[in-house]
């Protein structure tokens, strides 16, 4: 009866664990059944990852081997241009070095050439000398001109004062001013005085006498001042003037 | 009364109206009698008379209205306040030659004074008849005509510009072609006022053909002609470069040379006027003119004459040698530079100086060939002496200042430059120190050179501040030399020496 009773209590006991463990495991079955789902869910969710990296890491091995040869393709595209550049950066310095000597030449030549600015100081110079000389000889010219010219007039105002005073002139009795016996030689003035062909004072009075006026006989081509006397004689046409009054010569002192 | 004593009463007025007028004519030629008849009020006097019957009184009114307008501008102010000009230009037209002559030079009195007057002559219609008086057969009306217009287009370009509006210009150079010296003097004269304004007036005066037969009168013997010639070339040749290239394309260089050789001052200056006018405008002008022997020519005038005439000859040397450094050089070749030394020496005038020293400034500024020629004719010190001396004027001074540092930069001719360090300011003195410290690190003779004859002696003198320009060349010229030498001429070192002499114990 004992182990009845022992075994009803126990029924009663285990009614009651397991009632009691159900209530428990009612309890935690929310918590446990959340941590079970957690759990799978981390394994599922290594499982995955592990594959994606081992998809990654697949995929990244045929990036690099990719990249790499695209990159040394560029590379050698990039060594190809570098190669070029480096070419005509070679020719290009030659091509200035020998443009440079051309330009120097050529400007040293044609454009700013020594011999040409050289030749041409010279002719300047040259040039410089003739129009000098030229010049001078064309004043020297205009001067002699001017002087002729004043000697002309000097001469015909010289030959008219002797036409005026042609009273001075020296006769055989009387000897005139200009014929001093002290001198040597008679004085030009005198000379003149000889040359000068006596002439009617005035228009009126030739007018009167009825002259045909001063008539100098020229000669073709040749000007001559009206009053030199020419080699002939008085001609006829010419009245003869009455003889001036003789009056007694002044005794010689 | 009977017929015969009225008309003799009539003819009595009219003998004494005659000497009336004849007389004041002739007072009014002298200057003194001026005022005197002013006071009297003759201009209302003379007015009536030439509206007289008798054409005698008439001109003869004219003519001593016109001599009294002359002489000073009161009265010709008078005659324009008195309203007489209307009536004189009124009668301009209809009048015979003597009138026309007597109220042309009416006209020319009163305009000669002021633009104002010129004004009032051109307001009341006065241009347009002395215009139709061009076209008459007399010369001495044209040249009455003409003379009046010269002096009416003298005083400014609007003036000017009336008469060309008018048509005075073919008339004018109609009236060259005509055998009277007189009227082609006076035509050139005109031509030359007019077109001295502006561009567009002596291109009108250009266009009626004028360059052709003034280039054909630089030929004639007469002087004064050739002064109007060259006048008016030059006015119309200043203007601008195709105005100048027309003129050179008349060719009248050769003969335009040989008249610098005339006896003529005056041709010689319009010539060298003319030449000046010409070359400032480009290098190919100069060119052509100091090809032909232009610039010997007027090297050689500057040498002839005096005062005022040299500066056309002097600003032209200068121009030339503006333009290019090959023009300089064909300058100092045709010995400019000694010219040019004297004309500063001899002239007085600041002005004239002035141009002197500009032009020196430009021959010298180019290459140091050139800074030589002008320094070996010892012109710097005289250069610095006019900088320095407190009676220049200010544009001497500054124009002094510019031809000296322009010089001064390419100077390498040494002794030229030792003067210069006596007594230059510090403006001046770095400039030639810099040719100095340029110089001498290459050159072992003009080291020996400058320091016998003191320049290092000089340069140890001069005090300037640490750190300036002037001080930087000092240092440099100093390093070109041993350091002993610099010590010995530096100033005090015979007291350096002295001091060390106490302090000396011998052994």
């Amino acid at each position: 009866m004992a182990e009845l009773l022992k075994i009803r209590s126990e029924v009663e006991e285990f009614h009651k664990e397991y009632v009691y463990r159900n209530n428990q495991a009612e309890e935690s079955r929310q918590k446990e059944n959340q941590a079970a789902t957690q759990i799978q869910s981390w394994f599922r969710a290594s499982k995955v990852q592990a594959y994606l990296r081992h998809l990654h890491k697949k995929a990244i091995i045929i990036q690099t081997i990719w990249r790499g040869f695209t990159a040394r393709a560029c590379f050698r595209q990039m060594v190809k241009a570098a190669y070029f550049i480096m070419k005509m950066n070679f020719y290009e310095e030659m091509a200035v070095r020998i443009q440079r000597r051309w330009r120097g030449f050529f400007v040293r030549k044609y454009v700013h050439s020594f011999y040409a600015r050289q030749s041409y100081l010279e002719g300047v110079r040259r040039k410089n000398e003739l129009v000098r000389r030229e010049l001078d000889e064309v004043e020297e010219l205009q001067k002699r001109e001017r002087d002729c010219l004043e000697l002309v007039k000097e001469q015909t105002a010289r030959v008219h004062q002797a036409h005026r005073l042609h009273h001075l002139l020296s006769t055989k009795q009387c000897p005139g001013v200009f014929n001093s016996p002290f001198r040597p030689a008679p004085h030009e003035m005198e000379q003149l005085l000889r040359q000068v062909k006596y002439q009617a004072p005035s228009r009126g009075m030739a007018c009167l006498l009825g002259m045909p006026g001063p008539a100098a006989p020229s000669f073709p081509g040749t000007p001559r001042s009206p009053w030199i006397k020419t080699t002939r004689t008085l001609y006829s046409s010419r009245p003869i003037l009455p003889p001036i009054a003789s009056k007694r010569q002044q005794v010689r002192w | 009364m009977s017929q015969r004593q009225i008309i003799q009463v009539f003819e009595q007025y009219q003998k004494s109206r005659m000497q009336f007028v004849q007389t004041v004519a002739d007072l009014a030629s002298r200057p003194q009698n001026i005022d005197i008849l002013q006071n009297a009020g003759v201009l209302s006097l003379l007015r009536p008379l030439m509206l007289d019957s008798v054409p005698s009184v008439q001109q003869t009114a004219a003519l001593a209205l016109g001599r009294l307008a002359d002489h000073s501008d009161d009265l010709a102010e008078a005659v324009v306040k008195e309203d007489i000009l209307p009536q004189l230009v009124h009668s301009l037209s209809s009048q015979n030659r003597f009138y026309k002559k007597a109220a042309a030079f009416v006209l020319r009195a009163v305009a000669k004074h002021s633009p104002e007057l010129s004004q009032a002559v051109v307001g009341c219609g006065g241009v347009d008849a002395l215009v139709l008086c061009l076209e008459e057969f007399d010369p001495w009306v044209k040249e009455a005509a003409a003379w009046a217009l010269g002096y009416i287009a003298r005083h400014n370009a609007s003036l000017a510009q009336s008469v060309v509006d008018a048509g005075a210009v073919p008339l004018l150079v109609f009236c060259l072609r005509e055998p009277e010296m007189a009227v082609k003097r006076i035509a050139a004269s005109t031509l030359s006022d007019i077109s001295k304004h502006t561009p567009e007036l002596a291109q009108t005066v250009v266009d009626n053909g004028a360059i052709a037969h003034l280039a054909q009168m630089i030929l004639n013997p007469d002087a004064k002609l050739k002064r109007q010639v060259f006048a008016a070339l030059s006015q119309i040749s200043k203007h601008s470069v195709s105005l100048a290239e027309m003129v050179i394309e008349a060719e009248i260089l050769p003969a335009a040379v040989t008249c610098l050789r005339d006896q003529d001052e005056y041709v010689r200056k319009n010539v060298s006027t003319l030449m000046r006018e010409v070359v400032k405008h480009t290098p190919e002008l100069s060119q052509v003119i100091v090809n032909c022997g232009g610039m010997v020519a007027v090297i050689d005038y500057l040498g002839n004459c005096r005062g005022n005439l040299r500066l056309p000859g002097i600003m032209m040397l200068g121009y030339i040698a503006t333009h290019s450094e090959n023009l300089a050089m064909a300058v100092i070749l045709s010995k400019g530079v000694p010219q040019l030394a004297l004309c500063l020496s001899e002239e007085p005038e600041h002005h004239m100086k002035a141009a002197a020293v500009w032009s020196i400034g430009q021959i010298g500024h180019h290459t140091p060939e050139h800074a030589k020629a002008v320094a070996t004719a010892s012109l710097l010190p005289k250069l610095l002496e006019l900088y320095m001396d407190a009676s220049s004027s200010e544009d001497l001074q500054a124009k002094c200042k510019k031809a000296l540092k322009s010089i001064l930069q390419k100077c390498t001719y040494l002794p030229g430059l030792e003067p210069l360090l006596y007594d230059a300011p510090s403006n001046i003195l770095k400039h030639v120190l810099c040719q100095f410290s340029k110089v001498l690190p290459h050159d072992s003779k003009a080291r020996r050179l400058f320091v016998t004859s003191g320049g290092l002696k000089k340069v140890q003198e001069i005090q300037a501040e640490p750190g300036s320009l002037l001080q930087e060349h000092i240092n440099a010229i100093n390093s070109c030399f041993p350091e002993e030498i610099v010590r010995y001429y530096s100033p005090g070192y015979s007291d350096v020496l002295l001091e060390r002499l106490e302090t000396y114990q011998p052994a």
